[in-house]
């Protein structure tokens, strides 16, 4: 028997209904694959394999008799900012230790309602927060990318590092992942992987640990655009326990994937031709246009005047709705407490060991953006700006573009430990140049591997889509995936 | 807020100091529990009295990745409390953060409404008796999650979190700065906690906690500028908000006449010493960094939705008052005192259906207010019903019983209960109006008292010895009227 890790998603589920193989089988074989690769590249904070048996067993007795959810016995690797009942549920935190929930996220529950089998949870930026998934209480994930002829260590992108090197290093079928400002789109394009944050409303945020409300997004991460389409289908749907979730029927993703771009237009927007942007990255962009020209798609240069402002605006808005959400890891109720001298202490104490540097930067910054006399000044501000960008977007669908296309970043993945990265946030913030503006207009975005750097490392193009419609992002992604000629599977060294 | 004086100076209400008159300004913010089964955001029970932790879900708990949803009831519930204001109902609204930490907060949030509350500009008219009636301004209606309770009593060095309460809805009920005298403060929070319990939306029951007052008190020159004001937080019962009331005023002018200054701050009222005490600083005040809650929706509705909801308002207190005087006639006095409480309006209309208005407005008051206040009752609990005080005033009004025999069947009823018609019959209650027995009752007297008779043909006045005699004779069963007639007529007087 071939490899059943090596197995697109849709080749998987198909083989499990045509009982090829067991779901036990694909489930042992991807939890030996993670037990020697994790010491390396360390996607996985924790592996359920006792529960990952359970479920494939009980898929595979469903399978026998012919029956079984869209999903029937394939296995996921869950980002551990998804509460999960009775598992490991910390957004990778130190403040959240020993924390197991009693309730399971709407998004993981309809996973298993629909057959998934869960191998474990995934690394993550600590609360979802970073670029490189360095700001983990768990460690940095190593991306299973290297540069050719070198045994440097590289980021997987994040803050989903975890659901991008798993999948990229077949470590699970596909991954659910979080996107707040491109945590699903940096690290896919880092990995040579599929990432789509849908929609703002599309999946329910309910039992996801909250970064920012206004922002969060949940999505997969998956080998193809077709295994995308596939987990999208089971991840979407109206939640009445999300106030924020749209009540609006789910299309057949999976059905528009080979529908082609013809008749589709094309926008270029000019402001994200950045200054001292690399050429290989101008020339990727250049070569996805001549892909969708190329199956039918007419390209137009359009503008969104607001672009600039989308970033800083971005690093208000995001931390003020972050140092509110986190208030509640304050010691009292779960996770960790150390005891202090007086209850103001107790806090002080809890959360100064429970958080890491960059979460405690954010809080700051989100704190600092709300106080009495700069509230104005920031936050206001920066929701004026976030209309503004809602209206650029709003007004290239008017005027006729049905999606999108920009470079997912300004680079290929960087070195663990980039001392530019490490010296100067900002830097670290500017990954994220090309996503958030997605993010705050609510939009869907795609990221699908388009080409390679000079030294081999994948890189990714972005499909911005109208509200609700990812379904032009998945048949646009394919093109894309059917002409960047291959190749997205790193050479396994670990 | 901009603040604007609506009302004339009132002589009667100034306080005299050493340096001259002075006057209270006041205005309160009351939190009013909203009624409903479940929480203003979780299916949680509301219950009062459940065991510590009981009423907890996972959102009220602020477990991660909980979200909040919109408990309509309660939306409901602060759109006819807004429209027993009769105040403006904004039919788009937002829900914000309030940012604090406390151990009893578990989210490190409160949602509230900060910039656009539910509710806006409204107004409770109050009944100050021979002061006439003042209009008070409502300021604002918002909804808000309350917190839970913090319990310090029972270990030696930690605290109790009980998170029952967490995340209950509350109303905020602002009004604007228009009292001028604990007794008009009193009378507010009195009338406001009426029209709660006429529609509904608040059990009004300030002792369990369900209501509670956060006064804000300030003293000026009358007629003047407005001064600093004190905010007392937390006042449980009327009574208390007259007390911190009264004291707050006097320790602000005391203060001022010595040439000092108000410090803006909050305070606390100790009911055991009568007095207010320091409990922050303005300087202390937190920043709250309220901004909109990104979890929510803005909280929309349209007109039909009001008008559904106005059309199946109750009859409110000063509506039913006022109908009370048109309908049965009774004194604006009586009618103030019965619309105090539903329960008792409706007892008193059970009863004055039908019948004498304002006989059944002074016994109501008089004889079954009276009684159960000695008693310590409420009108629920009153062993006499609507129906069986109804039926004692048809014996009156049948001639069957006179006054005085039904304050005696009264008493019975209150005691034993029963049937008044059927005990005025077993007891032989009923009044004689038989001239023949009357006349021959009367014969014996005057036969049987010849110094009386004399006398009474010079002073007629003791006329009423006679009446007392026939009336020990029949067991205040005679009919008086007839047995001063029969009286009259054999004494030739």
């Amino acid at each position: 028997m071939s490899d059943l890790t090596r197995l697109s998603l849709a080749a998987l589920r198909d083989g499990l209904k045509a009982k090829e193989f067991t779901s036990v089988e694909a489930t042992d074989a991807y939890l030996s694959a993670i037990e020697a690769a994790n010491p390396k590249l360390n996607p996985y904070v924790a592996v359920t394999s006792d529960q990952a048996r359970d479920m494939a067993r009980a898929s595979d007795e469903k399978l026998q008799k012919g029956k079984g959810g869209p999903l029937e016995g394939v296995p996921l690797g869950i980002k551990d900012l998804f509460a999960t009942k009775g598992a490991h549920t910390q957004a990778a935190s130190h403040i959240l230790d020993h924390f197991l929930p009693e309730y399971e996220s709407t998004i993981t529950q309809q996973l298993w309602n629909h057959g998934a089998v869960m191998l474990g949870k995934l690394n993550m930026d600590e609360f979802a927060m970073g670029s490189s998934n360095e700001t983990s209480y768990y460690g940095p994930v190593v991306n299973p990318w290297r540069a050719e002829n070198s045994n440097k260590d590289l980021v997987p992108g994040g803050s989903s590092g975890g659901s991008a090197a798993a999948t990229s290093a077949w470590l699970c079928a596909a991954a659910t992942a979080t996107d707040t400002g491109g945590s699903i789109r940096q690290p896919a394009a880092f990995t040579g992987t599929v990432g789509i944050k849908p929609t703002y409303g599309r999946c329910s945020r309910w039992g996801v640990v909250a970064f920012a409300s206004s922002l969060d997004q949940a999505g997969p991460i998956a080998r193809t655009v077709e295994d995308a389409a596939i987990m999208l289908q089971s991840m979407s749907g109206f939640d009445p326990k999300d106030s924020t979730s749209v009540d609006l029927a789910v299309p057949d993703f999976a059905a528009a994937v080979e529908r082609g771009v013809k008749g589709v237009t094309i926008g270029v927007p000019k402001e994200y031709r950045m200054d001292g942007m690399p050429a290989e990255i101008e020339k990727l962009w250049t070569q996805g246009l001549e892909w969708l020209k190329a199956e039918g798609a007419t390209v137009r240069d359009i503008s969104l005047p607001h672009t600039k402002y989308a970033l800083p605006a971005y690093y208000i808005v995001a931390p003020a709705e972050a140092s509110s959400n986190l208030a509640r890891y304050d010691g009292v109720k779960y996770g960790l407490r150390k005891t202090g001298k007086d209850i103001t202490d107790m806090y002080e104490q809890t959360r100064a060991a429970g958080f890491g540097r960059e979460v405690k930067r954010r809080v700051m910054i989100g704190t600092y953006v709300l106080s009495a006399g700069y509230y104005d000044a920031y936050y206001v501000r920066a929701q004026k700006v976030r209309t503004l960008i809602k209206r650029d977007f709003e007004q290239a669908f008017n005027d006729g573009i049905d999606a999108i296309l920009t470079p997912a970043t300004p680079s290929a993945a960087f070195g663990i430990a980039d001392q530019d990265m490490a010296a100067d946030p900002i830097k670290m913030y500017l990954n994220d140049v090309f996503t958030v503006t997605v993010n705050m207009a609510g939009l869907p975005g795609i990221a699908v591997p388009a080409g390679k750097d000079t030294n081999g490392l994948p890189l990714g193009l972005q499909l911005i889509g109208k509200p609700f419609d990812e379904e032009t992002l998945f048949a646009a992604g394919r093109v894309i995936e059917k002409a960047n000629g291959g190749g997205f599977e790193p050479k396994v060294w670990w | 807020m901009s603040l604007v004086d609506t009302r004339t100076p009132t002589p009667k209400y100034f306080i005299s100091g050493a340096t001259g008159d002075w006057e209270m300004v006041i205005g309160m913010e009351v939190h009013a529990q909203v009624t409903s089964e479940s929480k203003l955001f979780s299916g949680s029970s509301t219950e009062f009295g459940r065991p510590p932790n009981s009423n907890v879900s996972f959102v009220d708990a602020a477990m991660p990745g909980m979200l909040p949803v919109i408990n309509e009831e309660c939306v409901r519930q602060a759109v006819r409390t807004g429209l027993g204001l009769k105040a403006k109902i904004n039919k788009r609204s937002l829900f914000d953060r309030k940012n604090y930490f406390y151990p009893d907060l578990p989210q490190g949030y409160q949602i509230s409404q900060f910039k656009d509350p539910i509710v806006g500009e409204g107004v409770v008219k109050l009944d100050l008796g021979e002061d006439g009636e003042v209009e008070i301004g409502i300021e604002r209606l918002h909804l808000e999650q309350d917190a839970g309770k913090s319990i310090h009593d029972q270990h030696p060095n930690m605290s109790f979190v009980d998170l029952n309460r967490s995340g209950v809805a509350l109303m905020e009920i602002v009004s604007k700065p228009d009292l001028r005298s604990s007794a008009e403060a009193r009378a507010y929070l009195s009338k406001l906690r009426t029209i709660l319990r006429y529609l509904g939306t608040c059990d009004g029951n300030m002792e369990q906690g369900s209501m509670r007052a956060d006064i804000n008190v300030s003293v000026r020159r009358p007629g003047g500028e407005f001064g600093t004001r004190c905010e007392i937080k937390n006042v449980n019962s009327v009574r208390f908000a007259g007390q911190a009331i009264e004291y707050e005023a006097r320790r602000q002018i005391d203060i001022l006449e010595d040439g000092g200054t108000i410090d803006q701050e909050t305070r606390l009222f100790d009911p055991k010493t009568g007095e207010t005490r320091s409990m922050r600083s303005k300087e202390e005040a937190h920043d709250y960094r309220y901004f909109p809650d990104p979890d929510l929706l803005p909280l929309e509705f349209d007109d039909a939705f009001i008008a559904m909801l106005a059309q199946d308002l109750p009859e409110l207190p000063d509506e039913k008052h006022d109908r009370l005087i048109a309908e049965y006639g009774v004194t604006p006095y009586d009618a103030s005192v019965l619309v105090a409480e539903r329960t008792s309006v409706d007892y008193f209309e059970d009863v004055a259906r039908g019948r004498d208005g304002k006989l059944a407005a002074n016994w109501v008051i008089n004889e079954l207010f009276g009684r159960l206040s000695k008693e310590g009752m409420s009108v629920e609990d009153s062993p006499v019903s609507a129906a069986q005080l109804g039926s004692i005033f048809d014996l009156i009004s049948q001639g069957e019983i006179s006054g005085k025999i039904a304050k005696d069947l009264f008493e019975i009823v209150w005691t034993e209960g029963g049937d008044p018609a059927k005990l005025v019959e077993e007891r032989g209650m009923k009044q004689v109006s038989d001239t023949g027995a009357i006349e021959k009752i009367v014969d014996e007297i005057i036969a049987g008292n010849p110094d009386q008779v004399e006398k009474v043909r010079e002073k007629p006045g003791l006329l009423g010895w006679f009446v007392g005699q026939v009336m020990k004779q029949t067991q205040g069963k005679a009919n008086p009227q007839a047995v001063n007639e029969i009286l009259k007529s054999k004494l030739g007087i």
